[in-house]
């Protein structure tokens, strides 16, 4: 962006006495649609557009909506070039201060909705003062680890009084005080963040639940409130989803505590990791969100028939995540017999889940897309079997290190759930048979098969023949494979996105070459692949323009000269993680 | 020796005929202190103490000499009451004449009336204090040991009529000590003002009306933590001049008044060597008989008062303590006003002191102006009205805060130069509202400095800041200068 600003003039100097450009007899709509449409098939392609002529470089500044510059200098350049632009991401820039902030507002963008300061320190009040006078209309602000505002940047935040969207999540300095100041001040909020947020006590969730009637969503995750405040939180009229992650003063008597509050329009509920509720206080809770959709009990409480027999109330409920829960007897059976409605089912790194009750279970949630059995030890191709019989829907299947089920079981996987998505076999005895088994599944898009030792280039080939929509491959310490095997999947799945070859010793600039020709990759993670070199590293920034997450420690052989041709192409990329193996690089040239 | 007379009046018996006397006098006070006059004086002259009351006990068995108690000093006394009252009713009289031809002059006759008013009230006090300098000379009268059995029984209806002793013999039939030591000690200390000497048992009671006050008014007899049936109890009701009396105690010998019982036995041994005994000195002990005496239950004299025994949500007072604070902060002007705020008043002073130990101490502010000492209330507060937003105390009013309490006393200089950047770099960001409400409590914390030794009895200004270096706001600076300095980083 900031390279575009510098590069126009130039061009405008090599074509002074052209012919008026067609693009301006078209109406800005359609090339609009026409620049939407080219942006999703390659977002680069702007760039080159903008950068074709003078009229082109206009419609582009008109087009525009997102602005995420990479410095907070470059920003009142930016605001000037797209003044219709209506989302500000300032999360590539690590330090935004109150003057940059003055800029903005001097620059005068009140198309502005959206500020995203969530990873930016180092401004304060008066920096959030100019930007709520600069941008009236601002209605998103995430303000996340902000740990250095307080309450009288809370004020500031008061007056931007259409805000319905904000995070403080991690403004530990912001108290009741500062909380009150936003309940008066944005009435308007839907959605509210104070996760961490442990200045802030019952009294100013109580202001809020009173002031903020149109709150939808409410995270007050690891924060001290207590039972004073939840019943007026759950008498919040429009309140959709509530998160309670870690609050340790939710216990039975705060749960049990809705004896009159019947709440209709809550569908989600995130009570996980509340140490000091139990299956009582869950039991009770639920018979006041009849229309509960989503809940999560993770690492909550331990799972008894007769508080999952209470999940009857919520008949619609889609979601159950029991992760990490203890399953008392009968407890997973109870939830075959009473949450026939379930969708999303996730009981992973739970104890007590046995074959007779996990095949029970399934057997009866014949709607189940979604089911994961994260290191559930204890199940052996018996429940594999009663899975993929009973829920040939499944779209989900997370099953990392079962590690009694045998290949054959997973087999089963490919034969029988066609539809799957998302495939998770990692640390599982899963061979070439079984890869060749998944290849029915055509819509696969999601495949992590790290740690599978047994898998080779042959079962790779079958999965690049087969599923076009992978986008996202995880072949972590697999050792077997090789150049092969990836450059079958580089040739046969084109939408990739994202490939782990960590620890693959196989691996060399070959398979970089293949992979260079997906140009969506964004994510290439090729750590402790030391038959890589620069080389290798050089034809994907050639190739991969989108490239924003490489890891390429213990790559002892990449030196400067791939570093170059990244730091000359990989202008997405955001975050790299080679530095400590790396003494004997200098990638001083990356940052010119 | 009427009913009509006896400030202690019980509910037993004739009940009837009080209520409808109380009613009377109290709702035309003129004429209730006119009536009340007059047989108090007839008592004065001709029986000056009656027999029915024993303020230290006739169990004494201290050997002390017949007290002579001055004859001449009476009769001095009873002359000057007597002068008075002539004055008094010259006064009055001409009042009546010139009704009769001046009705328009409204002014004057209210000053006279106010005119006389304090002249009687003058009397009261006179006659009071001569008759309790009686008080210690009964002691040893010997008929005070053995009174008439036809009075004491008329003492358990209508309870003694003694003026200047507010305090109800209630006796048993064969109980010699008619009022018992104990008994006394507690009506008296119930009956001192209790509030600059503030003890701590005082201090309790004083709470707990409070927060009587505070609760459901409306609520049955059973707010005050019991629910006693009307006439398991012993009502008793005190008339406004003996809930006004600034002084219970008084010494016999120069009629100096006292609010304690134990200061009046400090003062008499000034007055000689049989004062100083250790019995003399002893507190009065405590009676075992009081204890089966019925529970006391007291009545406020005011007509329509829910705590006046007429009214038909009739709600008694506990102790003696309550009643006179609930009078006084009911019906009685607010005369004590906060020296700091200016706005606030009271007609307790106990209730003043309490606000002053708060007053100033603004924590917690709204965005319309109104400042609360607690977090819930301001909370409350905001949730009720409409608009009404927190407020943060702005930096700007901490700093000139401390720049005011600093300036106070020692070293301004290198805090204020300090200072001064923070009111800088502060008033470009912050809001008016909020500043001049800083700049308010700014001056009221200076106020607060500068005029503490108004009302501690015991220290000036300047001792109290020496006193408690550590108490004082000074010692809170560098804290709050921290912060402060680490705020101003955080903008």
């Amino acid at each position: 962006m900031a390279m575009a600003t510098h590069h126009q003039p130039k061009r405008c100097r090599f074509s002074p006495a052209a012919p008026p450009p067609p693009l301006a007899s078209l109406a800005d709509e359609l090339i609009f649609l026409v620049l939407d449409h080219v942006a999703a098939a390659d977002p680069r392609a702007l760039k080159s557009f903008a950068l074709a002529s003078r009229a082109c470089h206009a419609a582009e500044s008109r087009h525009r909506r997102i602005l995420r510059p990479l410095r907070a200098n470059y920003l009142p350049a930016a605001l000037a070039r797209y003044p219709s632009a209506s989302s500000l991401d300032l999360s590539l820039c690590p330090r935004v201060t109150d003057a940059t902030l003055t800029a903005v507002s001097g620059s005068a963008a009140p198309s502005l909705r959206a500020v995203d300061l969530s990873r930016s320190r180092g401004f304060g009040a008066a920096g959030l003062a100019a930007l709520a006078a600069a941008c009236p209309d601002l209605a998103d602000l995430d303000l996340s680890n902000g740990v250095d505002l307080g309450d009288t940047s809370a004020a500031e935040v008061a007056r931007m009084r259409r805000l319905q969207r904000l995070s403080l999540l991690r403004c530990k300095a912001v108290t009741d005080m500062g909380l009150g100041c936003v309940a008066v001040g944005c009435p308007d909020l839907r959605e509210l963040s104070l996760k961490w947020c442990l200045a802030i006590t019952d009294l100013g969730v109580q202001l809020l639940a009173l002031k903020c009637k149109k709150l939808r969503t409410l995270d007050l995750s690891y924060t001290m409130i207590t039972k004073e405040c939840f019943a007026s939180i759950m008498k919040l009229p429009d309140l959709q989803v509530l998160a309670l992650v870690g609050c340790v003063e939710i216990d039975d008597d705060a749960l049990g505590s809705l004896e009159k509050v019947c709440n209709k329009s809550l569908q989600a509920l995130d009570i996980s990791n509340c140490q000091n509720a139990t299956d009582e206080g869950v039991s009770s809770v639920v018979k006041s969100i009849p229309n509960l959709l989503e809940l999560n009990l993770s690492y909550c409480c331990p799972v008894t028939p007769s508080m999952v027999s209470s999940f009857r109330s919520i008949a619609k409920l889609r979601t159950l995540k029991l992760e990490g829960c203890k399953f008392m007897a009968d407890g997973l059976k109870g939830i075959g017999m009473s949450c026939v409605s379930v969708k999303e089912l996730s009981l992973s790194k739970c104890s007590g889940v046995t074959d007779t009750e996990l095949s029970f279970v399934v057997s009866r949630l014949k709607s189940l897309l979604k089911l994961d059995i994260t290191c559930c030890r204890d199940i052996t191709d018996v429940s594999l079997a009663a899975i993929t019989s009973s829920c040939t829907s499944l779209i989900s299947l997370k099953m990392e290190s079962c590690s009694r089920v045998t290949s054959g079981g997973l087999q089963l996987i490919g034969k029988r759930c066609s539809h799957l998505e998302e495939l998770d076999l990692t640390d599982n005895d899963l061979d070439d048979e079984g890869l060749k088994a998944l290849a029915r599944c055509s819509k696969l898009s999601s495949l992590k098969i790290g740690i599978c030792l047994r898998i080779s280039d042959e079962g790779l080939s079958h999965i690049g023949k087969y599923c076009p929509e992978l986008r996202d491959i995880d072949l972590y310490r697999s050792g077997g494979i090789s150049d092969d095997g990836v450059t079958q999947i580089a040739q046969g799945c084109p939408m990739l996105e994202s490939i782990n070859m960590s620890y693959c010793t196989g691996i060399t600039d070959h398979s970089l070459m293949s992979l260079s020709r997906c140009a969506k990759l964004n994510t290439l993670e090729i750590r402790g692949c030391p038959r890589v070199s620069s080389s290798g590293i050089s034809e994907i920034a050639g190739g991969c323009r989108l490239l924003s997450k490489l890891d390429i420690k213990k790559c002892f052989e990449i030196n400067d000269m791939g570093m170059l041709y990244l730091s000359q192409f990989s202008h997405s990329l955001r975050q790299h993680m080679w530095l400590a193996e790396h003494d004997h690089c200098t990638f001083s040239g990356y940052y010119a | 020796m009427s009913s009509c007379s006896s400030p202690w009046s019980t509910m037993d018996g004739n009940q009837n005929d009080i209520c409808g006397q109380s009613a009377n006098l109290t709702s035309n006070p003129l004429y209730y202190q006119f009536g009340l006059d007059n047989p108090l004086f007839g008592m004065g002259i001709q029986q000056p103490f009656p027999p029915s009351t024993s303020p230290f006990g006739a169990s004494s068995s201290t050997n002390i000499p017949h007290m002579d108690w001055k004859p001449a000093m009476m009769l001095d006394n009873l002359t000057f009451i007597e002068e008075k009252i002539r004055q008094v009713k010259d006064v009055i009289r001409s009042m009546v004449d010139n009704g009769g031809q001046l009705p328009g002059r409204t002014g004057d006759i209210v000053q006279q009336q106010q005119a006389v008013n304090a002249d009687l009230t003058c009397l009261i006090v006179q006659l009071i204090s001569t008759a309790g300098s009686l008080l210690p000379s009964l002691k040893n009268s010997s008929f005070l040991s053995h009174p008439p059995a036809g009075h004491m029984d008329m003492a358990n209806h209508v309870g003694s009529s003694s003026s200047m002793v507010p305090y109800t013999t209630i006796s048993e039939e064969n109980n010699e000590v008619m009022c018992s030591p104990e008994d006394y000690d507690e009506l008296f200390k119930g009956l001192t003002d209790g509030t600059v000497e503030g003890g701590i048992e005082i201090d309790n009671v004083l709470v707990e009306e409070q927060d009587t006050k505070d609760g459901d008014e409306g609520g049955d007899a059973g707010m005050d933590g019991e629910n006693l049936l009307p006439g398991s109890y012993e009502l008793l009701q005190l008339e406004k001049d003996e809930i006004l009396a600034p002084h219970t105690h008084f010494c016999s010998i120069c009629g100096k008044g006292f609010k304690r019982d134990a200061n009046l036995r400090m003062h008499m041994r000034g007055h000689g060597d049989e004062y100083k005994s250790p019995a003399a000195l002893a507190k009065p002990p405590r009676d075992a008989s009081t204890e089966h005496a019925m529970v006391k239950r007291y009545s406020c004299p005011f007509v329509g008062c829910k705590r006046n025994k007429l009214h038909k949500n009739f709600q008694p007072l506990k102790t003696i303590l309550c009643m006179k604070n609930h009078y006084k902060r009911s019906h009685c002007e607010k005369s004590y006003t906060c020296s700091q705020c200016h706005t606030k008043k009271f007609s307790v002073l106990a209730d003043l002191k309490t606000h002053e130990k708060h007053c100033g101490h603004v924590k917690w502010l709204c965005s319309c102006g109104t400042s609360f000492s607690r977090k819930d209330k301001l909370f409350a507060h905001v949730a009720l009205f409409q608009g009404h937003t927190p407020a943060l105390p702005s930096e700007e009013s901490k700093v000139s805060d401390q720049v005011g309490r600093v300036g106070s006393h020692q070293e301004p200089a290198k805090l204020t130069s300090s200072m001064g950047s923070f009111m800088w770099d502060n008033s470009s960001g912050d809001d008016t509202v909020l500043d001049i409400k800083g700049l308010d409590s700014c001056g009221d914390d200076f106020l607060s400095t500068a005029n503490f030794g108004s009302f501690n009895f015991s220290f000036g200004p300047l001792d109290e800041i020496k006193g408690n270096p550590s108490e004082g706001s000074f010692a809170m600076l560098p804290s709050e200068h921290f912060q402060s300095v680490r705020e101003k980083g955080e903008n």
